[in-house]
């Protein structure tokens, strides 16, 4: 997949990679640091607190996906190249998949502190991060998504980071309105699945809910760029 | 090699394409002529499957554009009017980039790399991040991306604009150089260039065909009236009164003591006109014959057209 690896290599090449990990380190490790003081346990319940941090980070790191190729007309090369729409998206996808793993891999060190100075439970620690990687797959298709609307790439972060917040405090909106309707709603918000994963459950729902709201945002983004050619 | 049949495109309401036909055949060099908003672009974008369009078919190496749309692209080789690169890349890594979308063996992407490079003299900057190059250069990486998979077939839009004319020139040069295992179709506004480049011209005017032949053809076709020039020293009135009862001459407009007249096809009255001039004891000082200019053409054929409406 030569465009996904383009992608993860022109975010080592960018300094907004750095920029954007230093500050993700910066936010998860203090809420990391502080959290022995709040929860009163060894585990990263801190870090688990910052999944704000990572829906920013994915509107920043997906900004410039599609938006920049718009701007600099290189989008005409991709789509005039012998590669289908989706596999343009795909490749997007798993070149900003990459870079945020390695992202998320560096915030293990969080748990081991906790080996080396306690004796934390293993199992929800490995669920979180499960969980964390779903949701950054998530927060990722949509950024792509709203990548894929404009050709400027602030437009773009402010619009992913609108749907994500929007979908996730669906799950606090749930609990306002008549019960019934409020568990439909609850249905469709990112805030609902993830507190599982913390308590060490995995459950398929989970896994199938983050699944198909990356595929659907994956699905939109690819139905975006075809649209572009029947303007 | 394309072949675009009855194809219109319209932008929302408005008509920028309508329902035009041609081919080019293997081998050419077909210059798509036209003032800007004309609709080449807009052809050219369809040709290389980067818009959809409203009616018609094009067909590029035998495939279907828009129902076997990835056969036809491998064939194409494509120069986007703003020359589209990574600004953060180096040529070299810009190049392998492109060679792999477009699906170049692996084992092959070295040696091309260095073939285009070697084609579009960029040897020295092929380590040099594309954005800090200059504007000639960029659209000589242009060209190299664009015939790094051994296209058949090029779609060149506008490919010497804003650049300077000594680089201008190399491109022309370059251009004429690729169209020997090439079959390409460039788009230019400018007139002398495609006299210089193309061995056609398609001249396209409001979306629609205006004509299309050879350059050759093109000019004795519209000439069809030849013309003449002429210095004369004498009473202006009178040698023009006198030029147009010549017969075979439709037209005599002059300014001061120069002379331009127009004949109708197939005549050369120039040995009638020296001796009418000398017989009446004027002074005939030059006479010349002139080739209609393809500039004359094209602005001749899209005012007929603007008249027509």
């Amino acid at each position: 997949m030569a465009i996904a690896a383009k992608e993860f290599k022109s975010y080592l090449f960018s300094p907004m990679a750095y920029i954007v990990t230093t500050f993700f380190l910066a936010v998860t490790g203090l809420f990391f640091a502080i959290s022995p003081s709040t929860y009163n346990e060894t585990s990263i319940s801190g870090f688990l607190s910052t999944w704000w941090a990572l829906l920013l980070l994915a509107s920043v790191l997906t900004m410039r996906l599609l938006a920049e190729e718009r701007k600099l007309g290189t989008i005409e090369l991709l789509l005039t190249a012998p590669v289908r729409d989706s596999e343009v998206i795909l490749g997007k996808f798993l070149g900003s998949l990459g870079i945020l793993t390695v992202m998320l891999a560096l915030t293990l060190y969080y748990p081991l502190l906790l080996w080396v100075f306690g004796d934390p439970d293993g199992g929800p620690i490995g669920t979180s991060y499960l969980g964390l990687f779903l949701l950054g797959c998530t927060a990722l298709a949509v950024g792509i998504f709203a990548s894929s609307l404009t050709s400027n790439q602030i437009v773009a972060a402010v619009v992913s980071g609108g749907i994500l917040f929007a979908l996730w405090f669906l799950g606090t909106a749930a609990q306002f309105v008549p019960e019934a309707l409020g568990n439909v709603i609850g249905f469709f918000s990112l805030s609902q699945y993830f507190p599982d994963f913390i308590r060490g459950i995995i459950d398929t729902r989970s896994i199938v809910y983050y699944l198909s709201v990356t595929a659907l945002f994956l699905f939109l983004a690819i139905r975006t760029l075809d649209n572009s050619r029947w303007s | 090699m394309i072949r675009v049949e009855n194809l219109t495109k319209y932008y929302g309401t408005r008509l920028a394409v309508d329902n035009i036909s041609f081919r080019v055949e293997k081998g050419e060099i077909v210059g798509f002529l036209g003032p800007n908003a004309a609709g080449k672009t807009t052809t050219m974008r369809i040709i290389t499957g980067f818009l959809a369009p409203t009616r018609g078919n094009v067909w590029v190496a035998g495939h279907n554009i828009s129902s076997q749309s990835l056969d036809a692209r491998r064939h194409i080789g494509y120069l986007p009017e703003a020359v589209p690169l990574y600004t953060d890349m180096t040529v070299r890594s810009y190049l392998d980039f492109l060679a792999r979308i477009r699906g170049l063996d692996n084992d092959k992407i070295k040696t091309r790399i260095d073939e285009v490079v070697d084609t579009c003299h960029l040897e020295e900057y092929i380590d040099v991040i594309v954005g800090k190059l200059s504007k000639g250069f960029r659209q000589r990486v242009g060209v190299a991306q664009a015939i790094i998979h051994e296209p058949d077939v090029l779609i060149l839009d506008e490919p010497t604009i804003g650049i300077d004319p000594i680089q201008v020139s190399m491109t022309r040069q370059l251009i004429k150089e690729l169209g020997k295992e090439h079959t390409i179709l460039l788009s230019t506004h400018i007139l002398p260039e495609v006299s210089v480049i193309c061995e056609r011209v398609i001249i396209i005017h409001e979306g629609k065909i205006v004509a299309e032949d050879s350059i050759k053809n093109l000019s004795s076709m519209i000439s069809g009236t030849k013309r003449i020039r002429l210095e004369v020293e004498g009473p202006s009135k009178k040698i023009a009164e006198r030029l147009r009862k010549i017969s075979g001459i439709t037209k005599v407009s002059y300014q001061d003591s120069q002379y331009t007249v127009e004949c109708s096809a197939g005549q050369d009255p120039r040995a009638k006109i020296m001796e009418a001039i000398v017989q009446s004891g004027w002074s005939l000082l030059s006479m010349e014959s002139v080739e209609m200019s393809l500039e004359d053409i094209f602005l001749r054929l899209t005012s007929e057209e603007e008249s027509e409406q």
